[in-house]
């Protein structure tokens, strides 16, 4: 009995020496609107309540959490304002804490994308001055963008039209504006060989640029009698009101070369399959990794990825553009180091490097 | 000087959204909210070009009778009485000219505009997406034929993880003993999935994140111009 009685008196002393501790202070990397609260009470603490003062000089509930020890952050606050916090516990015992909202000049957590970004962009740029001062780049052969001639070809030998479908995404999305790219390479080659170009468009904004990079490809080839402004039109806006339309136009008009370059989505089988079903060659290309094995059954050619974005450098032979591409090699290079080195290091036991590359994704 | 003014709104734009990803301080942290409330302004007046691109399109196949012209008086018909329900009666909380036309709710339970847009082209739509199970079986089909090593090795996991996702693939392999358990079906789909699977899908965004930056950098620095038209 007395070891029980000596031990509760033990349990009732430990708590109540207990140091609860309460503090308040900025939240680092953040633009100034959140402060960070953290708390540690006794063991034995069910729950606690965090109270802030309102410019009315009232304490407002802002959370009740059922931790004795532990974080939170206060958010969407004004910056550079002093908040009172008052911490609560188990309806007993409170603590306040003051802090003041700061704006930072840099977010550290993004340091190690920081640093692997500039570290490809100055890869890059590196390339492209090399390339500049005349120096040449193996460039490994894309054979989906090398058939596209072959696809343009023979559509003039059938005497049929070609289908160019820029995505469904709109002109915000990188994969538009590389799509829009290699429109204006096969425009040109369509120009050069009369074929006829339809390009059907999701949105009206890729509408407008299609319109303006098929008509500058037709001067640049020497035709620009042969731009036929109604070929690139607007569809609607609705998903599979677009592919109804797409749909059509392959039964109907049967094109003999079909070109699925840019965003696609669910979409992407129904295109390719019904293409499939005109006999068309097709070439298909996004980033959407959901939607490549579609493309790649369905399709004759597919652009994995990289390639779509490559596809413009590429296609314009131009040195500058091939040596950017090189860049992208540098980057993959570093990248399966990071990964390697990361592997081994983890297996070792060592986080630091993960610690760096997790911060930069947060 | 027509080429290289969107060349310099490029390069500035390009620069300070880089900027704001690292710099959470005013007016950085506030620059890609703006440069997207004005790309959504843009877009508000280009929808205009896409419905006059519409109705182009579609008057001159009815005024030339070319093939299948009476799907676009259809089109045009359909469009027009959107357009005027929509004006009339406006959607769901947003009123039109004529109010919120409590008698034509009463009639039809919900107003003329989203009637139509629930009880025709949703199901419209759901009815084409619905195709998506046919175009699968039968790219699945010419995708698993046996032709070379590589087919058959996409058949033979194709299979394991189809199985393995119904009853079939448990009920197979449930005596297996514990020591065994990585072979039971249902173990070996999740086990591709989560590996190979996952690997791959890695690499194609990894390679292609690289490809957006270097697509970037180009268009930033006015190397990469055909989307602005020609060189």
């Amino acid at each position: 009995m007395r070891k029980y009685v000596l031990f509760l008196i033990l349990i009732c002393l430990s708590t109540s020496f207990y140091a609860n501790v309460f503090t308040a202070m900025d939240s680092p990397n953040d633009g100034g609107t959140a402060l960070d609260l953290a708390w540690e009470t006794c063991p034995l603490t069910e729950y606690v309540t965090i109270y802030r003062l309102t410019d009315n000089s009232e304490w407002v509930e802002i959370a009740k959490i059922a931790e004795s020890s532990g974080k939170y952050r206060d958010i969407e606050l004004e910056i550079n304002k002093e908040y009172h916090y008052r911490l609560q516990i188990d309806d007993d015992l409170s603590l306040e804490a003051s802090a003041v909202t700061k704006e930072q000049w840099f977010n550290a957590d993004k340091l190690g994308f920081l640093v692997f970004l500039l570290i490809v962009c100055l890869a890059i740029i590196y390339y492209i001055t090399a390339a500049k001062r005349g120096k040449t780049f193996y460039i490994r052969r894309i054979a989906g963008l090398d058939s596209m001639e072959e696809a343009i070809g023979r559509a003039t030998e059938k005497g049929k039209p070609i289908l160019y479908v820029p995505g469904i995404s709109d002109l915000d999305n990188i994969e538009t504006i590389a799509s829009l790219t290699i429109l204006s390479n096969v425009a040109e080659k369509s120009a050069e060989y009369g074929t006829e170009l339809i390009v059907p468009c999701r949105s009206s904004m890729v509408l407008s640029a299609a319109k303006e990079v098929v008509q500058e490809a037709y001067i640049k080839a020497g035709r620009p009698d042969a731009y036929n402004k109604d070929n690139i039109f607007y569809l609607t806006d609705e998903q599979f009101g677009f592919v109804a339309g797409v749909d059509g136009i392959m039964l109907r008009e049967q094109p003999a070369a079909n070109f699925f370059l840019g965003a696609f989505y669910a979409e992407s089988l129904i295109l390719a399959e019904t293409g499939f079903s005109t006999g068309a060659i097709q070439t298909a290309g996004t980033a959407q990794a959901a939607q490549l094995p579609f493309f790649v059954v369905s399709c004759d050619y597919t652009l994995i990825g990289e390639e779509l974005f490559a596809a413009s450098a590429y296609l314009s032979e131009d040195p500058q553009q091939l040596g950017s591409l090189k860049g992208h090699d540098f980057g993959k290079l570093i990248f399966i180091i990071l990964i390697t080195a990361g592997v081994i290091l983890e297996i070792l036991g060592y986080g630091f490097l993960k610690e760096f590359i997790v911060g930069a994704a947060l | 000087m027509k080429r290289n003014i969107p060349l310099i709104f490029a390069f500035v734009a390009g620069l300070l959204v880089i900027l704001a990803e690292f710099v959470p301080h005013r007016p950085f942290n506030q620059i890609v909210s703006t440069l997207e409330s004005w790309f959504l302004i843009i877009s508000g007046f280009a929808i205009l070009l896409g419905q006059i691109s519409l109705i182009r399109m579609n008057t001159n196949k009815i005024s030339n009778k070319l093939p299948d012209w009476q799907y676009s008086v259809v089109c045009l018909i359909s469009f027009a009485f959107m357009l005027i329900v929509g004006l009339l009666w406006g959607m769901q909380e947003t009123p039109g000219i004529l109010g919120h036309g409590a008698a034509v709710q009463e009639m039809i339970s919900a107003k003329p505009f989203d009637y139509l847009f629930n009880n025709a082209l949703l199901p419209l739509s759901a009815t084409l997406a619905s195709l998506l199970a046919f175009f699968i079986a039968s790219a699945a089909y010419r995708a698993f034929i046996f032709r070379s090593f590589e087919s058959n090795l996409l058949m033979i996991t194709a299979v394991i993880v189809i199985i393995g996702r119904t009853s079939l693939g448990h009920m197979l392999t449930s005596g297996l003993p514990e020591s065994l358990q990585f072979w039971h079906i249902p173990n070996l789909s999740d086990f591709i999935m989560e590996y190979p699977n996952t690997a791959a899908q890695r690499a194609i965004l990894i390679s292609a994140g690289l490809g957006v930056v270097g697509s970037s950098l180009r268009i930033i620095l006015g190397i990469e111009r055909s989307y602005l038209g020609g060189d």
